[in-house]
């Protein structure tokens, strides 16, 4: 079977279920009557699972479905092994047809955006990511909302979305990925605000669209730019032109080509969730827990990085919207770290994690590094939807709790989710050997030894790692260790979770162990396997030009060096975490009560939602209107009210002209019309005699016309 | 020269569409006898099932392209896009028909019988090639609709109609016949290609099947006037089916009578078919002398365009208005006939598409809301739709945005790619005209819209049943298809494109 034919039919089978569950899942899954859609009480007694022999048709088909493109990404992907250039791309169709344009330059050119799609070595491990890891997601979702009214709407929109999100990482144009660019948002909007009656959760989900939309002005208008200067949006076309010297590399300022990098990256900082517009993916943790795994960790807000990378034939020629890419990188990476220090909610502690650590892929994206951004989002998507998964599982153990401080102790009562979350916590911290050390060690190390990167961003780098092994074992201390902390009566229904959500946790663990050896250090001279990811990336980020001998500079000594420190860092940001929260759980207290101000001031994650609030929504939104009010009275009045007598002449002049030239124009064309439209009456009389007539008439007419001709 | 006078199979195949059509009526036709039951679903189940056959077939033959009997047929992409429009405006005549039927107590096998002659004889004017062919199909296709108007017998504004209508058709039909012996005057031939050759080089010789060879020869060549007038006759025969101006009279008269869903095959099916045979006379066979006809078309387009919009704007009875508005989108047609490009037929079968889609559902809307006896056809009674049935008054809310010729309908695309054909062509003041005219034509549907949103609840409104799944379906797919070209026009436009082209 050829699968890169049947490429087509990835997206599809998600639609399908999508289709199939939002039509018709009500059939399957009739809610009991006078009960409202919402959050059941995990674990609890009451709530009864009203499961139905038609409902174990969801837990086959949306899962399912999503196994099927899973199988078919693999075997395109195998496939694609084997053709020469590792790069098919397919159009189905025309989609918006040829419409001439302008470019910038003044020459004419076509606009054209298909329906097709592209799987090179980059978008092939993203659908890998989106359907394997989403695959699991769906699995444990089958247990983790058993309980949940609306369960065929869940699915139906978690099944949109892989459609959407296949949609963005196969489209070969910015066009189209723009169309799964927004369906990922729309359905991320459905899904945070799930448990609609919440109102927390509406305004959650309002604000992500609304902060979205603001990064989405920036690609559109990004986007647009491009059609205007290279006059095409097709992946392959825009890459061709930059890459032919055509344009040359803007090294010394800031021309146009930076001014579409910045644009795109603006989107970026949207869907990513960097600074300045990351306020919204906290808040997102509204939404149902799997919904956090997948959406707001594993895949849609990688889709900026992705989207970034794609367009690293851009980014290489524009050095200073790079730098931009990697302080802002860097930046969100450290001021998420500190705020995640402190949050109490579970949940949100992983939130600000996901900031943090997507702040370390646009840190390697900005400086050069694009393989390693990959590679990072790569293993990431294991371990953070393997954190966010084994969180959930704790909330359903402990009866919907989600604050840390009521947890403790848990160890032995879930043993599968501690163990895995175990692993997972290890592999963020970065201990070698897991996922997260080799990809976050890779980033260090070009952030140090890159061209374009420097002492600074890797020192904020190396300060990050320290500040994540601490926040990530404060959690697991605070969850899974010393005293109890759980209140009486949750503490007797404390139970390990089904099977439908263990397993993936254990697969996914597994996996936060293992998918590091894809890309192990040059260093450690491992043979080609161990590199597989490099190379397998390489050919997608290859300028044409010599390769600048930026890691020949430094010595390998120096890089044992700096692995080692990142690796000590981490092991003293568990230690101190161990101390703190295990053996001396008083100091964090005292630590807090000496250092008020400075907790305050994180634990109310720097008031950046209190300075937007001020700023744009009473700022711009309200006061904006007194200012402008402001003007309007004294500047525009004046000048008003001098043009006054002026207007008051005109007015009298076009008085005139309005009743006598416009009205009269406006009623004679009515008046035509109603006139015309009698003639045409006059004739239906209703006799066929008179209609015959008609037809004769008509053709002496037409012979007259010859005649008189 | 021996003529074999059994076809080829290659021959048969071509036809197939027809065969089966008929054959199924004609089954229809003796079940009926048989069961001796007045009124079941089973005929339109039956019909439908026939219809999906004959859709297959004019697929499979498509399969097969080429001339068929001496070349008095040809499947080509023109053919095959005719014959499966007119199918499925079939197929969704019959669905609306269900409970409209079963409403006025005759579902008979008659009525079924008759949609499906009158098909078979639509699909044979599509794949005609030759004037005795398509003067074969013209009578075929009318004679069955001649009775389908009249087919609620105890209905005095049926009868009325059916009269109207049988009596001005043959007067129409026959001046279309002069018109073929015109033809065969001046050239010497009735075959449409041969017709064709001899307008092109004033003596020639052309392949006419296996092994024979037509000569032709153009008696006429310096008199023009005789071309012309022979298109003259041939413009009222046709011009009566697609109800251009000036032989329009007779449509308000009978749309009105007719029973909705026989109104709504009759504004699309005979229609598109006549539409083909134009495309064939005038874009192909006549195509030579096309500086003859095209005062004619010019005209005609225009004052249907005007005739239609204007007269529909004083109109109360909905069936009416519409009857009128079916002959101002004739005109629409008509001047991309007038551009006399390959890009203006390709728009014409675009329009055709588009326009039977959404005109099948606006008149089955107006049946839906007519209720027994058809009582209610009054604008008035459209008031309150949108409030008693949301889902009906939201898609014939797409049916009327798309007969405006909204974006993101069917509608638009087609008035787009016509009077861009149009304006290719230097059509500079028919063009302009011609969106005068569809702003006119914007005021009559926009007051249907308010009725329905803006009004109380009229009788009609509270009386509506609830939409059956017969007409649901013939109405969901008529919205899905009216959006879906309004989307994704590119599907069909690449189709009508490649078949413009091959025409000639």
């Amino acid at each position: 079977m050829n699968f890169l034919d049947q490429i087509w039919l990835i997206p599809l089978f998600p639609l399908l279920g999508a289709a199939l569950m939002l039509f018709f899942g009500k059939l399957l899954d009739p809610q009991p009557v006078g009960q409202a859609s919402g959050p059941a009480h995990h674990g609890q007694a009451e709530g009864l699972p009203h499961q139905t022999s038609l409902r174990k048709l969801i837990d086959f088909i949306c899962p399912g479905m999503v196994l099927l493109s899973f199988v078919f990404s693999l075997g395109a992907i195998y496939q694609l092994r084997q053709l020469p250039g590792r790069v098919y791309q397919v159009i189905q169709f025309t989609w918006i047809a040829g419409l001439p344009f302008h470019m910038a330059n003044g020459h004419l050119a076509t606009f054209q955006a298909d329906w097709g799609f592209l799987l090179d070595p980059l978008s092939s491990v993203m659908i890998l990511v989106v359907t394997g890891v989403g695959f699991l997601i769906h699995v444990y979702s089958t247990g983790y909302m058993a309980h949940d009214n609306g369960y065929y709407r869940f699915f139906g929109y978690l099944n949109l979305f892989v459609f959407f999100m296949l949609m963005l990482v196969l489209a070969n144009n910015y066009m189209l990925l723009f169309v799964g660019w927004e369906g990922v948002g729309l359905c991320s909007y459905l899904l945070i605000g799930f448990y609609f009656h919440k109102k927390s959760a509406c305004d959650a989900g309002k604000k992500a669209f609304v902060v979205n939309r603001v990064g989405d002005a920036g690609f559109v208008l990004g986007m647009l730019l491009m059609m205007s200067v290279l006059g095409t949006v097709k992946f392959t076309d825009v890459n061709a032109i930059l890459r032919s010297g055509q344009f040359p590399a803007e090294t010394a300022g800031f021309g146009v080509l930076s001014a579409i990098a910045i644009l795109m990256f603006f989107g970026a900082t949207g869907k990513s969730a960097q600074v300045p517009l990351y306020v919204w993916l906290p808040d997102a943790m509204e939404g149902p827990t799997p919904v956090s795994a997948l959406i707001h960790a594993a895949t849609m807000v990688t889709a900026g990085v992705y989207m970034v990378a794609r367009s690293a034939a851009l980014f290489q020629l524009t050095p200073s919207a790079s730098a931009v890419v990697a302080v802002v990188g860097a930046f969100t990476a450290i001021l998420a770290a500190t705020i995640a220090l402190v949050q109490n909610d579970i949940k949100r502690v992983l939130a600000y994690s996901t900031v943090s650590q997507l702040g370390y892929m646009f840190l390697a994206l900005g400086v050069g590094a694009y393989w390693v951004a990959i590679f990072h989002l790569f293993t990431h998507a294991f371990f953070k939807a393997l954190l966010f998964l084994g969180s959930g599982s704790v909330i359903h153990a402990v009866g919907g709790e989600q604050d840390m401080r009521r947890m403790g102790a848990l160890k032995n009562k879930i043993p599968i989710t501690h163990w895995t979350m175990f692993a997972g916590s290890v592999a963020i911290a970065g201990i070698p050997g897991l996922a997260g050390f080799f990809s976050k060690d890779e980033i260090l190390w070009q952030a140090y030894s890159s061209p374009l990167g420097s002492k600074a961003l890797w020192f904020v780098g190396l300060a990050t790692a320290g500040l994540t092994a601490f926040y990530m074992w404060r959690l697991m201390n605070l969850t899974f260790y010393g005293r109890s902390r759980v209140a009486p009566e949750t503490e007797k229904h404390v139970h390990e979770s089904p099977a439908s959500m263990t397993v993936p946790l254990t697969l996914l663990a597994i996996g936060s162990v293992l998918a590091g050896w894809l890309g192990t250090p040059k260093l450690w001279n491992l043979g080609a396997s161990f590199h597989k990811f490099e190379t397998w990336l390489a050919p997608m980020f290859a300028t044409g030009a010599a390769e600048p001998a930026g890691e020949a500079g430094h010595s390998a000594s120096l890089e044992w060096m700096l692995m080692g420190l990142s690796v000590a860092v981490a092991i003293v940001g568990i230690s101190i975490a161990r101390y703190f929260y295990h053996n001396r759980p008083d100091i964090p207290d005292s630590l807090e009560k000496s250092f008020k101000p400075l907790h305050t001031l994180l634990y109310n994650k720097w008031y950046v939602d209190e300075i937007y609030d001020f700023l744009f929504v009473n700022g711009l939104g309200k006061g904006g209107g007194r200012v402008f009010g402001a003007f309007d009275r004294t500047v525009v009045d004046g000048g008003v009210n001098g043009a006054g007598w002026l207007t008051r002449f005109s007015s009298k002049v076009s008085i005139w002209w309005d009743t006598w030239i416009v009205d009269g124009a406006v009623r004679l064309t009515s008046f035509s019309v109603k006139l015309l439209s009698y003639p045409a009456c006059l004739l239906e009389t209703g006799r066929v005699q008179t209609y015959a007539f008609f037809v004769v008439a008509g053709l002496l007419a037409f012979f007259g016309y010859y005649i008189a001709r | 020269m021996p003529v074999d006078l059994m076809p080829a199979s290659a021959d048969l195949i071509r036809l197939l569409p027809e065969i089966v059509l008929t054959l199924m009526g004609t089954l229809l036709m003796v079940l009926a006898a048989i069961l001796r039951k007045r009124s079941s679903n089973a005929y339109g189940n039956l019909s439908i099932a026939a219809l999906l056959a004959a859709l297959g077939a004019a697929v499979y033959a498509y399969t097969r392209q080429g001339p068929a009997f001496g070349n008095m047929l040809v499947v080509d992409g023109l053919a095959t896009f005719f014959r499966a429009l007119v199918i499925v405006v079939g197929i969704l005549t019959v669905l609306a028909s269900y409970r409209f039927l079963r409403r006025q107590g005759a579902e008979t096998g008659e009525y079924h019988a008759l949609l499906l002659f009158s098909i078979a004889g639509q699909c044979l004017m599509a794949a005609a090639n030759d004037l005795i062919v398509v003067f074969i199909g013209l009578e075929i296709s009318s004679l069955a609709s001649y009775v389908m108007v009249g087919y609620l017998r105890d209905d005095k504004r049926a009868n009325e109609a059916a009269l109207k209508y049988f009596l001005l058709g043959s007067f129409a039909t026959a001046f279309f016949l002069y018109g073929v012996a015109l033809v065969y005057g001046i050239t010497g031939t009735i075959n449409l290609s041969g017709v064709r050759a001899a307008l092109t080089a004033p003596e020639s010789c052309l392949q006419a099947g296996a092994g024979s060879v037509l000569c032709v020869q153009n008696w006429l060549a310096p008199w023009p006037i005789f071309l012309g007038v022979a298109a003259a006759l041939l413009f009222v025969g046709l011009g009566f089916k697609v109800s251009a101006a000036p032989f329009q009279i007779w449509a308000p008269d009978v749309y009105q009578g007719a029973p909705s869903p026989v109104t709504a095959f009759l504004s699309t099916g005979p229609k598109a078919a006549a539409f083909a045979v134009f495309l064939r006379i005038f874009m192909s066979a006549f195509e030579p002398g096309g500086a003859a006809w095209e005062p004619l078309v010019w005209f005609s387009a225009l004052a249907s365009m005007t005739i239609g919009n204007f007269a529909a704007l004083r109109q109360s009875n909905v069936k009416r208005m519409l009857a009128y508005s079916s002959i101002a989108h004739a005109g629409y047609v008509l001047v991309a006939l007038t551009a006399r490009s390959a890009d203006g037929a390709a728009a014409v079968m675009f329009y055709l598409g588009a326009y039977a889609f959404m005109n099948i559902g606006a008149f089955a809307v107006v049946g839906h809301l007519a209720g027994k006896g058809e009582r209610y056809q009054d604008i008035e009674d459209f008031g309150g739709l949108g409030q008693k049935q949301p889902l009906t008054a939201a898609m014939l809310t797409i049916f009327l945005l798309s007969l405006i010729g909204v974006p993101l309908t069917g509608g638009f695309f087609g008035k787009f790619y016509i009077f861009k054909a149009a304006l290719e062509s230097h059509l500079v003041w028919l063009t302009v005209l011609g969106l005068l005219n569809s702003a006119v034509a914007a005021y009559y549907y926009l007051r249907v819209l308010v009725m329905m949103y803006f009004r109380e609840p009229s009788q009609a409104a509270i009386e509506a049943e609830p939409l059956r799944p017969g007409l649901r379906a013939a109405l969901l797919v008529s919205a899905v298809a009216t959006l879906f070209l309004g989307i994704f026009p590119n599907w069909v436009l690449d189709f009508s494109n490649k078949s413009a082209a091959m025409m000639k």
